[in-house]
């Protein structure tokens, strides 16, 4: 069977694509017309990202086909025809940092010239990328240097790199999450120009009102599968909403209710500047405070501030009514106050060393006999851990980075029930982990909520947050959006306020 | 055993799983390696040479490595915490010299021994509050020490040695019961410094910044002070084997020390700690110095040219680093 060029650019039947345990795409079918804009909706975790993964040959596909102008990709060339004719800004950049923009931009297709090709033709070069940027309304040198830009600046020239390709799709991944509204201005201007110049754009966002002002057709994806695929006309904002969290809460851990004590930590106005500004909430003890919003909505940057990993500019944090100060991590665990980071690699564990080692690594001081670590009553804690925790592991000496993602989570949990904590901040605790060490965190939260600590959960998902928060606060570009007791909470308001359209 | 050796022991049975040609060499080198380079040089010098196995030459083979290896064991410091320390070697010729002339001029011991720890530890300090303070690559900071210090010792000494020492070489040279002093001083270094990274907290806080200085600090330690107070350690070490050398050679040396920073940090590495940090011990560091040892001496034994030593050493510490990064490698990809 063939695709019909004339219909559409792309078209992906039945992609399936399984990772270890988990069903990632669920025969999902997109249609992408030509000169047009195709919005890819869905929720964090949807799918969104691995189907692009896909189709920018990043990962190989366990069924379906892929039409590409009407012709038939093998698995074998799926990555040389598409990158052909495919150009995709990610949301994850990646310049070069020390090179300059016109570097950048031509990367691996410099212009040559002189005998045999052999010489990079600079001048061309850059002329090229000035003629571009000057056409896209950029104010900037082809000649500067990438790592002097800004990161909404190296967005911006991203952009400029996927446009000056002439590919006949583009595929844009968020990409205003760093740009300002008159930027945000300037890409539609270039997405529109591309559309008359007969190129399809694959445009991923949050966003709604960027979805309702430049998409021309909307297909929306959750967990993994295909629900709908219409023109923009028919939908309205509800609509979609509905479309894109409607799925029932299952394999969650309830939170059963628990007594909810006096007030423990609260901010009073937090601004870092270029993070977050004026944000304020409070959490009492037994309490679970979930903090809800789109990534990038500064969740992150106040509980690294609170945690004393970044400064804060202006603001008071408090601790069982009482101001404090916090400049380093080693300040807010002296106080009671231990946080669980999103990227458990890089800031929760030294993956190089044991179990044992990186579980008493933040207690150590009550191991210490004067000199010596007291090894006997370290391992007996340790043990008491890695059981309360059902932390599956062949010993305490076995090296972390061995573990798999959901025990590896557990012990950053494990690390900080070792020592006397009166606030656990959790970032995306239960994120790319396994259902069942999921469930299992949800029953520790729960347990940690009666002993008295008062928690701080973060999460992208919203039937996480729905389950198990007492009162939630939603963020949205840097400010609180708004704040919810667990009763008033569903996940269209949630969804409306971290991304609607009225602020 | 210390629980570090037992931690290696795990990296490298999850690694027999990975079963590239490559892992497994990485393997055998983690689990048996030191020892066994240590024991098959030991059998093929005692071959090779009739010399060797004698009570005289072994004696001096320990004599020998008491300096390199003095210097070994503060630089493992370093480099589990992922940082080096290139200064080594005129940092000692520095507080040798300086250690010497106090002697010539107080004729305490005291007196001279304090002189060169303290010069040894400033070193250190500057050099970990430099690197610290600034974010300065380690390697950088400590070349201009290296070549500061040089400059320091041959401005203070005119470039003469300094003599005259008196009983100072009683450190070097003299004897407790059956053992030269130099090597009862090495014991006592090797056996704090085992118990330091095996045993305490600071030590257990050197692998966590070396492995991970984020995650490290998330976890309240401070990395900064970890790594002032390892460098001031190694400062102070190489402070020590300033005055056993001078000591050994009953002269303040303005050129001594030449290159050792070479054979302690190829010791350490031969030892099985990764130049990438995070993973290491002192017993490696301490069996790594006494192959290095038995080489020199073995080559010395053969007369074979010290131009040909240099090529040899230059070889072994090649493929140390190659089985080290060839380790990290295979597991970089599992991650």
């Amino acid at each position: 069977m063939e695709g019909d060029p004339q219909q559409y650019v792309l078209e992906m039947r039945g992609i399936t694509k399984r990772f270890p345990g988990v069903l990632a795409l669920d025969r999902i079918n997109l249609k992408v017309r030509p000169a047009s804009v195709h919005a890819l909706v869905g929720e964090n975790g949807a799918g969104k990202s691995t189907l692009m993964n896909v189709l920018s040959g990043g990962y190989s596909i366990d069924g379906g086909e892929i039409f590409f102008k009407g012709r038939r990709l093998d698995h074998g060339d799926i990555t040389a025809v598409l990158q052909s004719g495919i150009s995709m800004v990610r949301q994850e950049l990646s310049p070069v940092l020390d090179m300059t923009v016109a570097e950048n931009v031509f990367l691996g297709r410099e212009p040559m010239r002189g005998p045999f090709s052999a010489i990079v033709d600079s001048d061309k070069m850059y002329a090229d990328t000035q003629a571009l940027l000057d056409r896209l309304g950029l104010r900037m040198s082809a000649r500067g240097i990438m790592r002097d830009f800004s990161i909404a600046s190296m967005q911006l020239i991203e952009i400029a790199k996927a446009i000056s390709r002439e590919a006949s799709l583009v595929i844009m991944d968020e990409p205003t999450s760093a740009i300002s509204e008159r930027e945000v201005s300037m890409l539609f201007r270039q997405i529109s120009d591309l559309k008359k110049r007969g190129a399809a754009i694959i445009y991923i966002t949050h966003k709604m009102d960027e979805i309702f002002q430049i998409a021309d057709d909307i297909t929306v994806i959750r967990d993994g599968r295909c629900v709908a695929s219409n023109s923009a006309s028919e939908y309205d904002e509800n609509k979609l909403i509905a479309q894109m969290v409607g799925r029932t809460i299952s394999n969650i851990f309830p939170k059963e209710d628990v007594p909810i004590g006096e007030e423990v930590f609260a901010v009073e106005k937090i601004t870092k500047n270029g993070a977050f500004r004026d944000v304020s909430f409070s959490v009492r003890k037994g309490e679970v405070l979930g903090m809800a919003g789109l990534i990038g909505a500064g969740r992150t940057e106040v509980a690294r501030a609170i945690f004393g990993l970044d400064p804060i500019d202006s603001g008071e944090i408090r601790l069982s009514g009482e101001p404090i100060d916090i400049a380093t991590p080693a300040d807010a665990i002296r106080m009671g106050i231990a946080m669980v980071s999103e990227d458990r690699k890089a800031e929760g564990l030294v993956l190089c060393r044991s179990v044992g080692e990186n579980i008493s690594l933040a207690n150590l001081n009550r191991f210490t006999d004067r000199l010596f670590i007291d090894e006997k009553s370290e391992r007996a804690e340790i043990g008491r851990m890695i059981q309360l925790l059902r932390i599956k592991t062949p010993g305490v000496s076995t090296i972390v980075e061995t573990l798999s993602g959901g025990n590896q989570q557990k012990l950053v949990i494990a690390k900080w029930l070792l020592g006397n904590i009166k606030l656990l901040i959790l970032d995306e605790p239960t994120r790319g982990i396994d259902i069942g060490s999921k469930s299992e965190i949800h029953r520790l939260i729960v347990k940690l909520a009666r002993d008295g600590v008062a928690i701080i959960m973060i999460s992208s998902e919203l039937p996480e947050i729905l389950a198990m928060s007492d009162k939630i606060v939603v963020m949205k570009r840097g400010i609180v959006a708004g704040e919810l007791r667990r009763r008033e909470a569903t996940q269209e308001n949630l969804m409306r306020l971290s991304a609607g359209v009225s602020v | 055993m210390p629980p570090t050796t037992k931690a290696f022991t795990t990296i490298v049975t999850t690694k027999t799983i990975a079963t590239s040609t490559e892992s497994r060499i990485a393997y055998i080198y983690r689990k048996y390696g030191t020892i066994l380079i240590f024991i098959g040089l030991f059998f093929i010098a005692s071959v090779a040479s009739p010399a060797f196995l004698t009570q005289a030459n072994l004696t001096n083979v320990l004599r020998q490595v008491v300096v390199v290896s003095l210097l070994a064991c503060g630089v493992t410091f370093v480099i589990i915490l992922g940082q080096i320390d290139v200064s080594l070697g005129a940092v000692m010729a520095l507080a040798g010299t300086i250690a010497a002339s106090f002697m010539v001029m107080t004729g305490s011991i005291t007196m001279a021994i304090s002189a060169g720890l303290t010069v040894g530890a400033l070193s250190g300090l500057v050099n970990g509050l430099v690197i610290t303070t600034f974010r300065i690559p380690s390697f950088i900071m400590t070349l201009a020490m290296a070549s500061v210090a040089r400059g320091t010792v041959l401005l203070y000494t005119g470039g003469a040695p300094v003599i005259g020492l008196g009983n100072f070489r009683i450190i070097g040279q003299g004897d407790v019961g059956p053992l030269p002093v130099s090597v009862a001083i090495l014991a006592t270094v090797v056996l704090l410094c085992w118990v330091l990274l095996a045993k305490t907290r600071f030590g257990r806080y050197v692998y966590a910044v070396g492995g991970n200085a984020r995650a490290a600090r998330a976890s309240g330690v401070r990395p900064t002070n970890v790594i002032v107070a390892a460098f001031v350690l190694n400062g102070g070490l190489c402070g020590l084997a300033g005055i056993v050398f001078t000591s050994r050679i009953n002269s303040g040396q303005p050129a001594a020390g030449a290159g050792y920073e070479f054979d302690a940090i190829t010791s350490v590495i031969i030892g099985g700690t990764s130049l990438m940090g995070g993973t290491g011990s002192i017993a490696g560091t301490i069996i790594g110095s006494f192959v290095i040892g038995i080489i020199n001496n073995i080559l010395n034994l053969l007369n074979v040219s010290s131009y040909w030593q240099q090529i040899a050493k230059g070889l072994i510490i090649a493929l140390a680093v190659i089985l080290d990064v060839g380790t990290k490698f295979s597991r970089g990809e599992r991650a």
